[in-house]
């Protein structure tokens, strides 16, 4: 099998997996970074949702050879002491439900917030509208990451 | 203040010196009898004799907390933990939580279901709470010389209030242990809450935002094995053949396994698996009925007239008051079955050693799972242990116990420590659903319109008693029959989020907005009506609070504006489940000739509101979840098998679906009732009447989607 180099979380780590393993399994099962969670797998659900140089993608339907050299982030990495300003925000409007698609939610949040720092009511249903919460916390969630964009500094 | 009675026979538990600071408690919390805590001296809780349940406070001032009930989202960490901080006057900085694995020396009704953890345990965590201050407050005035009447208790310290000294719980915590237990002690007045009824943040913000490990998915152990399981696709099939040959020469892939009609491919990795899994040749044969969606419809019709059913209830004479009525209504209400879908597939952890067994992993019920497990392989439950990891959404599914099974099984098979994990389409087509049901109702009114015959008959497919045939507007009608057919099938079905009420309380509310129409009365007024028969003429046995029932009608109409907002089409539902009172109403706008759900208020009574962030999502989350399957949720059947299996067949509501939610609650400070499950029921009610009201058509089948009214607009979309 061949090995990947992969850059996830600012580190270089190598696997040696076939080349059609999903990140989302490499993530989990290789690399012991489980934060990434598994809904669907069929790229429904956003609960395995990471950024790949920085964009919010799904990590349960990208085969691990077509990661290259792009910058990874998990969850895990988003920020040092879990102090990102939608991890913040998460806690302030205190959105968890059960907490499983969270990770999901704050990754494709924070994706946005990167590339609309004040994104309007639209913009934030629209780039939300593809993660599921089975225990119905949008509103929550929708409030999060309007407070998460007051504290982002453009 | 409210004073806790002791009973002196079980007060004291054991008293056990251990070595070290610190205070430790143990009392029964969840025991229906053994109120009052033993005083432990341990700064380690882990060396405790396990025969009670501990509150811990370190000499650092920590107070340490064991939950036992699962926590799938309902927050009860966070509120287990105000409730005994409160009456302890912690800092709540200084509390931590920690889930208790299963034990029932300790615990009782270590479940999650039936919103019933916190009705059970009010009362036993505000006594461990009260009875913790005692002892600090007792300590400190012990050091001070001073009469305990002259110290209070703050926010982790205990004041002497004429000089103002004062000492932290850490610097008490060792002498307390040493006081004698009261034989009463002291709860507080509800005015003086500072933390029930507040909006606390979930205790686990941090673990969850920064993806810590703590779901049953992720658990990890040295040696593990990962397996994934090939069950029959269909109900009511079982195998014939299996050819596992391809499948074994599949990289990472290190047996595979039958057991019952499963067949389990064991790996070094989830996808290795997942990959070899399609590999896999089963044949299946017929072994029972195999079903069909198509052909329940027409079973239901046929149920709907079988000379079979079962009478629920039966009050006065309903066949002469149909004989003489002045109007008969009739309708019949339909729904499908729906899988639970957390988003937390099925998984477990087992390794069945020479001996002993160890199981990890997701469960709402960890108590049955394990005598279950127990039963299976004829190990003794103490040889057993249950660790409960956090759930990803349970709304039922984890009441059962066949994923814990097959983990179980399949690790005494290949007496390795396994993890067994479900795909999504495993969980989807894998069984346990909400039973499909039909209801007929049928009501009869007099000349001036008063409902005098009241009839209900409930066919569906697993469903046992699909009716809740005491509950409202039983009782305030004189003549009632109430009667289920239930029909057997391969199909499985279980407890799904509020069961039976999920459904029952949509048909039952919408019949009522009919019934309310064809008398020429307000829905509301026609409901406060009849409530007021119930008061003043009650009919048999009436299992609701008829004072409670009127107060959230009421405050629910007067804080939607009922019948006091031009232009906007309002819908009505009230209903009472798990002991608590949720009334609903839903504004519906038309935009471009389509019905628009814009808001729904709900205004619970459950009485004393614990954690009030929680709550509202409690609410908010039951509403999204009440709307989001009335209107899209289905599963249905061809051949025994489902023809859904994953979230892009099977529609979950999503972010930009939902309407605004107006969540309140009755402040009337009664102990506190559940609140996982009573806001579900009424939502599918509130938003079909108000669609009524806006398009003048009736929705009489779940998912709305599928009924004319939308399946046309949805048709006309297309084209
Ligand atoms: S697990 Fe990847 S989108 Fe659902
Ligand atoms: S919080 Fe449970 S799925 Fe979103």
């Amino acid at each position: 099998m061949p090995v990947y180099k992969l850059n996830i979380n600012g580190k270089i780590r190598s696997v040696d997996v076939a080349a059609d393993t999903p990140l989302l399994w490499v993530l989990r099962d290789h690399l012991q970074l489980p934060g990434t969670k598994f809904g669907c797998g069929i790229g429904q659900c956003g609960a395995c949702t990471i950024h790949y140089d920085g964009v919010a993608v799904r990590s349960c339907v990208m085969p691990v050879s077509s990661v290259r050299d792009a910058k990874i982030t998990t969850i895990e990495g988003l920020s040092e002491n879990g102090d990102h300003p939608v991890q913040l925000a998460w806690d302030e409007v205190d959105v968890a439900q059960c907490g499983y698609c969270q990770a999901g939610q704050i990754m494709t949040a924070a994706a946005l917030l990167k590339k609309t720092p004040k994104p309007t009511l639209e913009q934030v249903e629209n780039a939300m509208h593809g993660n599921i919460c089975r225990c119905g916390a949008y509103h929550r969630i929708r409030e999060a990451v309007l407070e998460a964009a007051k504290k982002t500094k453009p | 203040m409210s004073t806790l009675q002791s009973n002196t026979r079980r007060d004291f538990l054991k008293k056990i010196s251990l070595t070290g600071g610190g205070l430790m408690l143990g009392f029964k919390w969840f025991s229906a009898h053994a109120e009052m805590p033993a005083i432990l001296n341990a700064a380690d809780p882990v060396v405790v004799p396990a025969f009670n349940s501990y509150l811990s406070i370190a000499t650092d001032g920590t107070v340490n907390i064991f939950s036992p009930n699962p926590e799938l989202g309902q927050n009860i960490m966070t509120s287990f933990a105000q409730i005994v901080a409160e009456e302890l006057d912690a800092d709540w900085t200084k509390v931590r939580v920690t889930q208790a694995p299963l034990d029932t020396q300790k615990y009782e009704r270590q479940l999650t279901g039936g919103s019933g953890a916190i009705p059970h345990s009010w009362m036993r965590l505000r006594k461990a709470g009260a009875s913790a201050r005692y002892l600090l407050l007792n300590a400190a005035a012990q050091r001070w010389g001073v009469p305990a009447t002259e110290c209070t208790a703050d926010s982790g310290f205990i004041i002497h209030k004429p000089s103002g000294k004062k000492f932290s719980y850490g610097e008490l915590a060792t002498d307390a242990a040493k006081i004698e237990m009261p034989k009463e002690v002291p709860l507080k007045d509800r005015k003086d809450f500072k933390l029930i009824g507040k909006p606390i943040r979930n205790i686990k913000n941090k673990d969850i935002a920064t993806g810590k490990p703590i779901f049953g998915l992720d658990y990890q152990r040295e040696g593990m094995v990962h397996a994934m399981v090939q069950r029959p696709p269909a109900f009511g099939t079982k195998i014939k053949s299996i050819d596992s040959e391809a499948v074994k020469k599949q990289p990472g892939i290190i047996d595979v396994v039958k057991f019952q009609q499963n067949v389990a491919i064991v790996g070094r990795s989830t996808w290795e698996i997942m990959k070899a899994k399609k590999l896999l040749k089963v044949e299946y044969e017929k072994d029972g009925n195999i079903e069909s969606t198509k052909d329940h419809d027409a079973l239901f019709t046929t149920l709907m007239d079988a000379p079979n059913a079962t009478v629920q209830r039966k009050d006065g004479d309903v066949a002469a008051a149909f004989q003489s009525a002045a109007k008969i209504i009739k309708n019949e209400y339909q729904c499908p079955f729906l899988p639970h879908s957390p988003l937390e597939p099925m998984n477990f952890f087992a390794h069945v050693r020479p001996d002993g067994i160890e199981l990890v992993g997701p469960t709402q019920t960890p108590q049955r799972a394990r005598e279950a497990v127990s039963k299976l392989l004829g190990v003794p439950e103490d040889k057993i242990t249950v660790d409960i990891t956090r759930l990803g959404g349970g709304f039922g599914r984890r009441l059962k116990f066949d994923y814990v099974l097959e983990a179980a099984e399949l690790s005494s098979i290949i007496k390795k420590p396994v993890k067994v994990i479900w795909s999504r389409e495993d969980d989807m087509m894998g069984g346990s659903y909400r039973p499909a049901v039909r209801y007929r109702f049928e009501a009869a009114l007099d000349a001036s319109g008063n409902l005098t015959g009241y009839k209900l008959r409930g066919v569906g497919i697993n469903a046992g008693n699909n009716t809740r045939q005491d509950n409202f507007p039983v009782g305030a009608i004189p003549n009632v029959l109430i009667e289920t057919v239930d029909h057997v099938s391969p199909i499985t079905t279980g407890a799904w989020r509020a069961p039976i009420t999920n459904f029952l309380a949509f048909a039952e509310q919408t019949f009522l907005d009919e019934v309310a129409e064809a008398a020429g009365k307000d829905p509301v007024a026609f409901r406060l009506e009849l409530l007021d028969k119930a008061r003043k003429s009650p009919v048999g046995k009436i299992t609701y609070d008829i004072e409670r029932f009127d107060t959230v009608i009421r405050q629910v109409a007067e804080k939607a504006g009922w019948g006091k907002k031009p232009g906007v089409f309002q819908g009505f539902s009230v209903y009472f489940s798990h002991a608590s009172y949720v009334g609903q109403v839903c504004e519906v706008a038309m935009k471009d000739g389509k019905p628009a759900v814009q808001k729904i208020y709900a205004v619970s009574d459950c009485g004393q509101v614990i954690n009030m962030s929680g709550a509202l999502q409690q609410v908010r989350g039951a509403v999204v979840d009440g709307y989001g399957h009335a209107m899209f949720g289905k599963l249905s059947f061809k051949e025994g098998k489902a023809e859904q299996n994953n979230f892009n067949t099977y529609r979950l509501i999503r972010m930009k679906e939902i309407p605004e939610v107006d969540a309140s609650f009755v402040d009337n400070g009664k102990d506190p009732t559940g609140l996982g499950e009573p806001a579900l029921p009424p939502t599918g009610g509130a938003v079909a009447n108000a669609i009524y009201k806006a398009t003048g058509k009736r929705l009489k089948r779940q998912p709305f989607l599928e009924e004319p009214l939308f399946a046309k607009m949805q048709k006309t979309e297309e084209s």
